[in-house]
This record gives structure tokens, sequence and C-alpha cells, in this order.
């Protein structure tokens, strides 16, 4: 069942030009191409936003400070927003799954590569028109600048008559554009592991990280259409004469919003459910145990998916709706929040009696669970609507939901990275700076995002470019800034340790750590056809089957 | 003016957020114990589990899960969100349907970019951006109801120790309350972004004793003075295009675009917060408005240096 790679006689083949290895990667409908072609672009536009995040923390370390103007300051915020949800989030997260998803359901690509390569092509393009902006032209106040609406482009802000020019188009073009790209990805994500499982691997013995994958790709076809939708109205609103959001023609501003949020909701969850794909996958390997409760957590996850598509106006407790609605939203976001427990119980439950190794992945695992953890506590509290009414629109919020994507999503994509680079590259990352990386980050993070719960508790808003002295808001703002500053180091020393141990690192081999699933099947990096014969399966964990056949899992499930 | 002051949602000072408080001191009670006895158990796994030299060599049990312990942590969670949601219900309709006493004073609130309209309908006073309000104490309770509008954007109305926030949608009528406790000046801004000067729409709101505030209205109802010294400026202010966006009630000024300039001075700061009220920043803003809060929608009129003295006079004069 391993593949090696088959060995051919032929004449010997030229070494490829560097033009002929550009065109290869431009024009690959390789999975594996396409989806380090996303990590790539997601990873670049990773550090664009975390510079628009240092200008914004240069801003606030003081008040009535003027590094930057207002204008500049709420395009920075506009900009960092879109910028890492659609233009790092989503990419890097359709990078994994690109990569990953065929390998370890015994397939040779993708159900559609043609698509693949259209859809990565698609966010690409918006992420070029959305930094296309900044170059578009400042003339007359907001001709065709950068946005500064916002990421969330509420209406009637969005309007011709409040923001003159083209710098709303961008934002709504671009994301409209690469909202096409991750739809395409969607259906392929769908498609591929519904139809394409090697045989033996019924849906009830693939890979949880298969499972979540599936989830967040049928969250992304119900999620994004909304937003596009939206968004086309919004321009027949700017330029077609319509009035869908234009309230000084008796359109609706709240209208926006739950369009919006219908779409944005379930976005943090296709974010933080690829996520929990990674915790999945690294957190048992470096256990030495199976997942806690297979299936419960696949029940868990398509819970999670369906609750989250009714608890979107959570996003609108103070937009005035009456009691019964604002109760109705109140519980059903403490729901969801019953089976993502569930699912931090099930990881402790992986390490339970297990033999933990604290290498690079699990550090970051680790970390996860203890953020994620408290960041779905501060949700259950913003669930409480009223409690919510102090809370939204401050900083607590900001503190929230960065905990969420920074101390989770971002904490899981490095374990992520340390695990699966390897199979990559054929090299291993530097576990020395892995741990460099993993304690600076840990610092800079907590620095950055503990005090900025406070700064919501003691009344600061969000968005406000500067702010008053004297209301306890001084000393946290600084605090949070030497963070980020903190931060920015942890990544340059990522960085680093990707470029130098691509040359430098210890050869991987096929199986660097002792991992169950079919990728770690086929050497490193995977040949260009994955499989030389397709494998079969008859367990979720086939590579602990070969290593123990005298104990196979396929004798238990 | 500028003291410190801080802006605690844990230091309320009226019955709306005062209910929150004591929610929130459930929330974060559960909340505090769900994540020590999670933390816990996850700080014991990492210790107790760890990978040493003596257990190095072999494999731990495969364990693949277990019914029972998953129904116990499925149920418990369960029960906790009942709780906090029966909690929360009640709390919700405490402060969203609470009638409006006939006592109460009615405010409508209008949020412009970027400054707050205040209009009291039944006392006849339009003012901005400094909101005036009774205390209420329990005996004599005289809360304030707030109906809350908008002429553009989306705005938010947060003083956080008088009440949550509760935005201002254009198209829209919301409602807000509060009932003061104690007497004093309680701060907040605008919660919603807006736009350029989004973090300069700044609150202010003073709770008045009964008889500071029956003075209040009685000063706030009088049309403007004619102060006779001030005409120089009163003239400046009448053939600029001031009249376009200001009231100054009794005079020809009744433009609606702009703050009600009527009583000015008994306002402590201008521009929505953004300075204080005094000569020296009044002429600071009128001769250029971008030097205090720039990309506010006021224009600088280019006005020579008398007659920016003359209109300062001028403001000086609307007490």
């Amino acid at each position: 069942m391993s593949s090696d790679v088959i060995a051919m006689h032929t004449a010997r083949i030229d070494e490829p030009t560097w033009a002929e290895t550009l065109h290869g990667w431009v024009t690959t409908v390789d999975h594996k191409r396409i989806g380090l072609l996303y990590i790539l672009f997601a990873l670049l536009f990773l550090v664009v936003a975390g510079l628009e995040a240092l200008v914004i923390r240069i801003q606030l370390m003081y008040p009535h400070n003027d590094f930057v103007s207002p204008q500049v300051f709420n395009q920075m915020f506009t900009m960092h927003g879109t910028t890492m949800i659609f233009f790092v989030a989503m990419p890097i997260l359709f990078g994994f799954g690109n990569y990953l998803v065929p390998l370890m359901i015994g397939a040779r690509d993708m159900a559609f590569p043609r698509l693949n390569a259209f859809s990565f092509w698609l966010s690409a393009l918006g992420g070029f028109l959305l930094y296309f902006s900044f170059l578009g032209g400042s003339g007359l106040y907001g001709a065709g600048t950068a946005p500064e609406v916002g990421w969330w482009a509420y209406a009637p802000l969005t309007a011709r008559a409040f923001s003159p020019g083209s710098s709303t188009d961008y934002w709504t073009i671009a994301v409209l554009v690469s909202g096409f790209g991750s739809i395409g990805t969607a259906v392929n994500l769908l498609a591929t592991i519904v139809c394409m499982r090697c045989p033996g691997m019924t849906l009830n013995r693939m890979p949880l990280f298969a499972w979540l994958y599936l989830t967040m790709a049928g969250l992304v076809l119900i999620a994004v259409t909304p937003l596009s939708a939206a968004q086309i109205m919004l321009l027949i609103d700017r330029y077609l004469g319509g009035h869908f959001f234009d309230t000084q023609a008796g359109g609706s501003a709240t209208l926006w919003m739950h369009f919006f949020w219908i779409f944005g909701h379930p976005e943090v969850y296709i974010l933080i459910i690829p996520c929990f794909a990674f915790m999945s996958e690294i957190i048992p390997v470096f256990s030495r145990k199976p997942i806690f409760g297979y299936p419960v957590m696949v029940a868990a996850t398509v819970c999670i998916a369906f609750v989250s598509m009714s608890v979107w106006a959570h996003h609108m407790f103070t937009i005035g709706m009456n009691s019964y609605a604002n109760s109705f939203f109140a519980i059903t976001t403490m729901a969801v929040g019953v089976p993502t427990g569930i699912k931090i119980f099930n990881w402790i439950g992986t390490m339970w009696g297990g033999r933990i190794q604290f290498k690079t992945p699990m550090l970051f695992a680790i970390g996860f669970l203890f953020q994620f953890l408290i960041a779905g506590l501060t949700g259950v509290m913003m669930a409480s609507a009223p409690f919510d009414w102090q809370l939204s629109l401050s900083y607590f919020v900001v503190a929230h939901f960065h905990y969420i994507i920074v101390g989770g999503i971002l904490f899981a994509l490095f374990a992520a990275f340390y695990y699966w680079y390897p199979k990559v590259t054929g090299r291993m990352l530097s576990e020395r700076l892995g741990q460099l990386h993993f304690w600076l980050f840990v610092l800079g993070f907590h620095l950055t995002f503990d005090p900025m719960h406070f700064a919501g508790l003691l009344g600061m808003p969000r968005r406000i470019y500067t702010y008053e002295p004297g209301r306890g808001w001084d000393g946290i703002n600084l605090v949070v800034s030497i963070g980020a500053f903190i931060q920015a180091v942890g990544i340059l020393v990522f960085v680093a340790n990707l470029i130098v141990s691509y040359w430098k690192g210890a050869r991987a081999g096929k199986d660097p750590w002792d991992g169950w699933t079919l990728e770690w099947s086929v050497s490193s990096p995977p040949p260009a056809y994955n499989f030389a014969t397709i494998p079969s399966v008859a367990s979720r964990r086939p590579l602990w089957d070969l290593k123990h056949p005298e104990d196979p899992d396929s004798r238990y499930e | 003016m500028k003291t410190a002051q801080l802006l605690s949602i844990f230091a309320p000072e009226s019955t709306p957020a005062k209910s929150i408080v004591d929610l929130s001191m459930l929330m974060l009670g559960i909340t505090g114990v769900i994540f020590i006895v999670v933390a816990s158990l996850l700080v014991y796994a990492i210790v107790k589990f760890r990978a040493t030299s003596a257990n190095a060599d072999r494999e731990p049990a495969q364990v693949y899960g277990s019914t029972q312990i998953e129904l116990a942590w499925t149920i418990v969670p369960v029960l906790i969100v009942v709780v906090l949601f029966a909690a929360t219900a009640r709390v919700i309709h405490a402060i969203q349907d609470a009638p409006q006493p006939p006592t109460a004073v009615a405010v409508t609130v209008i949020g412009h970019q970027f400054w707050w309209e205040y209009r009291y309908p039944a006392l006849g006073i339009v003012t901005a951006n400094e909101l005036h309000v009774p205390v209420s104490d329990l005996s004599r309770p005289r809360p304030t109801f707030l109906t809350l509008l908008s002429a553009d954007t989306d705005h938010s109305f947060w003083i956080p120790q008088l009440a949550g926030k509760t935005d201002l949608i254009p198209n829209r009528v919301n409602k807000l309350w509060m009932d003061p406790h104690r007497p004093g000046v309680f701060l907040g801004q605008c919660a919603q972004y807006c736009g350029l000067q989004h973090a300069k729409m700044l609150q202010r709101v003073s709770v008045d004793t009964p008889d500071e505030f029956d003075a209040w209205i009685r000063a706030q109802r009088e049309p403007a003075r004619a102060d006779a010294a001030a005409s120089p400026g009163r003239r400046v202010f009448e053939t600029t295009a001031c009249i376009n966006c200001h009231t100054v009630r009794g005079t020809a000024a009744n433009g609606r675009f702009g703050p009600d300039l009527t009583h000015l001075m008994s306002r402590a700061t201008i521009a929505s917060g953004a300075a204080e009220n005094t000569p020296e920043n009044l002429r600071v803003w009128l001769k250029n408005p971008d030097a205090i809060k720039p990309g506010s929608l006021m224009p600088a009129m280019k006005m020579t240096d008398p007659e920016l003295d003359a209109l300062v006079g001028y403001m000086q004069s609307l007490r």
C-alpha cells in the first residue's frame, strides 16, 4: 500500500529554464502547487496586513497622537480587517485543504483541477484589486483611494452621499470576486471528499480533517452567497439608482446588517473549523493516542455548522431589535457554545492518558487550547444580550475576536506549518527557532490582547483614531502596542525559519512524526501523482494498522 | 473639565446599567468556574501525561472514547446554558420592555456626523452635544427616555455608567432609558463607526438636581441674548454663511445642519467634546475647524482677523 516513486529509465531530461518553471507554476492545476500558491499569497498579505496593524498600534500608543491622519487610520483598520479575513485567513485555509485533502483521502488530485486554479486566481485578483485602491489616486477627498468604511462596510456610510468616489467600490468588487473563488474551492472540496475517497475509506473512516473541511465547504456555499448578493445590491444602489440600503430614499440600513452578518457569523466558523481539523490531527499524534470520541467530534462539528446559521444577529444586539428577537439570538448563541466546548473536552480527553511530546506543533496546539477556551468564554459573555449592550462595539469585542483569530486560528496555523512543512518540503523546521517563535508569540499575544479586554470594560469604543487621556486607557494602549511589536518579531523568526530550513533543515523522510494518516505514506515532498497505486484502507488510522499489525484499529472499529 | 474619570461599566449609576452589572456577575462567575475547571484539567494532563524517558518506548493505551463521559459533558453545559439564558431573558425584558412613566423626561436624540442634537419636545428646548437630565431617586423616580434617530449614518449612544449602548440608525426609531441615581457629569462617546471624525463625537451628560434642572430648562428656553456690544460679530455671523447651518433662536439664523448655538456658552466644550469651550479654542475652531477636528463638516470661511475677533465676541455673548 505504500507508494514508492516509480523509477523510469528514459533519456536525460534538461533542467527547466526559470521561465519554464514560472510558467509551470502560473498554469498549474496540481492541487499541491495551488495549495502552495494560496499559502504563499496569504503569507504575503499577512505581512502587509500586519504592517497595517502596526500603524494602528503606533497611532494608538498615546492619546492625541498624530502618527497618521484620521483618514489614513480609518483606511488602516478597514484594510487590516478586510485583508486578514479575505486575503489571509480564507486563502491560507483553502491552501492547506487543497494540499492535504486529496493526500489524506488517497486521491491523486481534487475533483476539478481547472476550477481549482481558476478559484485561486480569482482570489489573487481580488487581493490585487483591493490593494490597487491605494494607487487609485487620492485627488478629491475619497475619490479613488483605499476604502475607509470598516470591513463590514455598513450602510449608509457606503452610499455615494457619504463615500464619494470609488474607494468603497474597490472593497465591494475585490471581496465579491474573491467570494466567487471561495465558492469554487468549496464546490471542489465537497466533490472531492464525497466522491474521491480511496477504496475502504467510508465516511466513518475518513480523517477528521476531511470531515471538518467537508463541513467548512458546505458552510462556504451557504454563507458567501448572501454577501455576494448584498454587494451586488450595494453596487446597484451606488451606480444604477437603487435604494436597497439608501436610507435617505426609504432604504434600510439594517437590511445590510442582516445580509452581512448572515454571512459574517458562519464566516468565522468557516475560519475556525479548519483549525479544528489541524488540532484533530496534531493532538492525537503528539499524545500518541487516537482522537477521543471520533463520532461525537463529527456530530459536534455538523451541529456547530447548523446552529451557526441561526446566531448572526448577536452582532446586532445594539441596533434596537425587540426583546423577543434579542432573546432568540441570545439562546442560539449560547447553544452553539455547547458543541464547541465538547470539542475542547475531547481534545483534552485525547491527551489524557497519553504520552505527550512537546514538539513545536504540540506547543502551538496547547496554546490554542488555552486561548480558544478563554475566547469561547468571552463569547459566551457577549451572548448575554444585556451584557453585550456594554461590551459590543468596544475594545472588549476586539480583544475577543483577536483571541479567536490570533490566539486560536493563527496558533493552529503555526502548529499546522510546523507539522506539515516536512511533508511539503522534505525538510524539518528548526525546533530551536520554533520554540523561540512560540514563546515570543505567547508573550506578545498576551501583552496585546489580555489588557485590551479592560480597555473595553472601561468604555473605550472601537475604530477610533485617537482617544481622550485620563480615562484609564493610556497605559493599556501602550502595553497593547508593545505586545504588537513583540508579535512582529515572532513573525520574523517564523519567516526566517521557513526560509532557512528549506535549505538547511534536517531531512524529514516520509514520516518524521510517526503519524497515522495517508499523507505520511508518500515521500516528502510527494510525487506529482501522489500515489503510485491508489491505497486501500480498513480503518481510520491506516498507518497505525501497518505499524501495529498485532493490534490494528480495524479490529476495534 | 478634563479631570481623570473612569468610565467603567462596573461603576453603574442608573438602573439599566446596574441590572447589567448584576447579570454580568453571574456570567463572570459561571464562566470563571468553567475556565478554572477546564484549564486545571488541561494543566494536569500536560504535566501528568508528558512523555518521559521511562515511558518512551511504549505507546499508551489506545482509548477511542467513552459514551458516559460524552453524555456527562454534554448535559452539564446544556444545563448551564439554560440557567444563563433564564437570567439573560429576564434582564432583556426588564430593560427593553420597561414602561415609560408619566414623570419621565422625554428627549429626542438625533445623531449627526459628528455631533449630537438633543430636543426636549415637551419642554420646547433644542440644544446640542451636552445632555442635561434630572437625577432620579427611587422615592421620586424621574427617568429620562430617549428616542434615538439619525440624520445621516449609523451612530451609537453610549454612556457606560448610565446604560448599555443603543444605535442611532437612519430611517429607524430606537429607544433607550436611564434613571441616574446621583448628580454629576458622565462621559461617553459615539460607539458606531460613522465616518472620519467618529473618534471625536464625544458625549457629556450632566445629571442635575431638581433645582439645577429647572434652572437649566428656564435658561435654555430663552431666545438668544441681544447684546449690543456683540452686534459687529452678529453682523459677521448673519452675513457669512453661518446662518445656513446654525440656529440662534430669536434671530434670522435658523439652519438645521449644524448644532443650535443659542446658548453655546452654557456648554463646557465645543465641537462635540473635541475642545474646551474657551475663547482661544473658539477662535481656532472658527478660523479653521480642521485644526481641531479634521474632516468635520464645518468649512473654514476664510475670515479676516477682525472678523474672527468680532465673531468670537458674538459667540461669547450667547450665554
